[in-house]
């Protein structure tokens, strides 16, 4: 009961703290990799504001860099040029203010589930104790209580992203970034993932960066999606999603929804098309 | 994994040890020794249903039943069975070669026969000086070993992870490694001041390089996600090194800590036969001095012995570390 009351407070206090922080500016970033004749530029000169707060959801085909876009969020690939900000402070590394979910296979085997939870916090300095309290606060946030001393090996496909998502918000970060949690998982579960998502992040308000390629998905979480086309990368199109909130996933038959589909769907195609023509030609 | 890794250790091997290693690929099978066994046992069902069948339509004068019986028995009968009866068979035939004087190219007129080994193995179990033998290359081996661990792993960390340590270190690995053990003798005797140090040297020598080589393919091999992950979770890289680096490496390294063991082993013997009062490999060669042929054969058993049992050690101390690397349901 104790620990409780002490996992809402601890709650309450983040919620009010996410308000006013996790605005993410991408200011004309362009990405390259190689030099010289084997230049090749994966994101075209791409200015963002994403205020504190918003689900975003950036969606494109395979290989339009919007993964490599994140990257720079996240701090993993430094801009041939252009700032990525959080919080109006240059990200220039790695950081636990920013969570990270990879597709899958990012869990720590050797460490149990607890243990990989309790990861961030540990590395922070908090005290054993107040990792555990942290690691089991986030346990029981994606129900998995049970499964606290199991290994990553042990847990299904969607188990082990709800780790994964738990890890990342164990630092209490002011952004998740998300590259394709969802990917590798069959379509049922991923439906259920998705709902969950919504949950903790209705309960967290942390800014969310999601990439995908699926267009329900997109639709289904964010308030607003960014769609990227291929070589270069950039955004074509910005389109808000006026969805009522919260969701459940018989929204998918509802007018709205199809019109926005319908919308997203036309932008993909254009520019699936012309990617397809390219490598055709090439 | 462990697997492959072994293979490709041996892989870019020279023959000599390739030869000892022999013995861990043995222990490998030994291991795996479940899993073979159960699709050894698939096949055989699979034969035996077939020639059931073709039995049963074709000959209907021989009783299915009393074959059934055979097939039962025969599917009993699981590889530990057959690897008795194979190694009696292959004693008998030692037997008759050296009781007939076998020589056609190769001569077994002077090679004992399998009892007098026996009973040469019970003479020396009551003599102290074969303990003192044994115990003597025991001690080389668990000096040498240390040694090479503490030094190869602590190497093969360090230029894993460091492009210029990499570059300054990778060409004395590649010179000195394919240098087998014994081409060493001549210049460690004139390098260290005791024959003790010197054998003591070429032992370490042998379990260094694979020690190195699996340490740095384990950790080339992390992960780079897992790294990812780690620094986006606050990790610096000293944390990361700790916490990601040297576990995602630990299959490897474990299987080169086997690897290693089998070639101090090899390297030992051959510092030993050539110099030396004690240990197991100078009472091997002594005793073929002294003309004392059934003791060759009981040294031979023995070091093979001492050497699986250290390999299987190391293995035994490492298995809990790599408790997430097992197959689970």
């Amino acid at each position: 009961m104790k620990a409780e009351k002490g996992l809402t407070k601890e709650r309450v206090i983040h919620q009010k703290k996410s308000i006013s922080r996790g605005r993410v500016n991408i200011n004309d970033v362009t990405i390259s990799f190689g030099s010289g004749a084997n230049k090749n530029i994966a994101v075209e000169t791409t200015t963002l504001d994403i205020p504190p707060g918003e689900f975003v959801c950036i969606l494109g085909p395979s290989g339009c860099g919007k993964s490599t876009l994140l990257n720079s969020v996240a701090g993993y690939i430094k801009p041939a040029s252009g700032q990525v900000l959080l919080d109006e402070k240059e990200v220039t590394q790695p950081g636990p203010d920013r969570g990270m979910v990879f597709q899958q296979h990012s869990l720590f085997p050797w460490k149990t589930v607890h243990e990989n939870i309790a990861f961030g916090p540990k590395i922070a300095g908090h005290s054993q104790k107040e990792c555990d309290s942290i690691a089991n606060t986030f346990l029981s946030m994606i129900g998995l209580q049970g499964m606290a001393g199991k290994l990553p090996g042990e847990l299904s496909g969607g188990m082990q992203q709800r780790v994964g998502i738990a890890r990342a918000l164990a630092n209490y970060p002011s952004v998740l970034l998300m590259d394709e949690p969802f990917g590798a998982l069959d379509a049922q579960t991923r439906l259920i993932m998705q709902e969950s998502l919504l949950n903790i992040w209705s309960e967290f308000g942390t800014t969310v960066l999601f990439i995908t390629h699926d267009v329900d998905e997109a639709i289904f979480l964010a308030d607003r999606i960014l769609i990227m086309s291929a070589g270069p990368g950039s955004i074509i199109a910005d389109l808000n999603v006026e969805l009522p909130r919260p969701r459940h996933s018989d929204i998918a038959t509802s007018e709205e929804f199809v019109d926005l589909k319908r919308k997203c769907l036309s932008h993909i195609r254009k520019e699936s098309l012309k990617a397809f023509e390219c490598s055709t030609n090439h | 994994m462990n697997v492959r890794a072994l293979e490709k250790c041996t892989d870019d091997r020279p023959d000599e040890v390739e030869n000892i290693l022999l013995p861990e690929e043995q222990n490998f099978t030994v291991e795996n020794h479940d899993s073979t066994k159960s699709s050894t046992e698939d096949t055989l069902e699979l034969k035996s249903d077939g020639v059931d069948h073709s039995v049963g339509s074709t000959k209907k004068t021989l009783k299915p039943p009393v074959l059934e019986k055979v097939f039962a028995l025969y599917k009993k009968t699981d590889s530990l069975f057959i690897g008795v009866l194979s190694i009696s068979v292959g004693l008998v035939l030692w037997h008759l070669a050296t009781i007939y004087s076998f020589n056609f190219y190769i001569n077994f007129q002077n090679i004992p026969t399998p009892l007098s080994v026996g009973s040469a193995f019970i003479t020396q179990l009551a003599d102290t000086e074969f303990y003192i033998h044994i115990l003597v290359s025991l001690k080389r081996i668990l000096v040498a070993y240390s040694i090479a661990v503490f030094l190869g792993v602590g190497t093969g960390l360090v230029i894993g992870r460091s492009r210029m340590m990499r570059a300054a270190v990778l060409p004395y690995i590649e010179i000195i490694r394919p240098i087998p053990a014994v081409a060493w003798i001549p210049l460690a005797i004139l390098m260290w001041p005791t024959e003790e140090s010197s054998i003591v040297y070429i032992t370490f020598l042998g379990a260094l390089f694979p020690i190195i080589l699996s340490t740095v393919h384990g950790v080339e091999q992390t992960p780079e996600v897992l790294v990812r992950a780690a620094l986006s979770l606050g990790a610096k890289r000293s944390k990361v090194f700790l916490h990601v680096v040297l576990p995602a490496a630990l299959p490897s390294i474990a299987s080169g800590l086997a690897i290693g063991m089998g070639v101090s082993w090899f390297s030992l013997l051959a510092g030993e036969v050539i110099s030396g009062q004690y240990g197991i490999g100078y009472f091997t060669w002594n005793a073929y001095s002294l003309i004392n042929y059934p003791d060759i054969v009981v040294g031979m058993l023995v070091i093979g012995a001492l050497g699986s049992l250290s390999t299987f050690l190391v293995r035994l101390i490492m298995r809990p570390s790599l408790r997430w690397t097992l197959p689970r349901n």
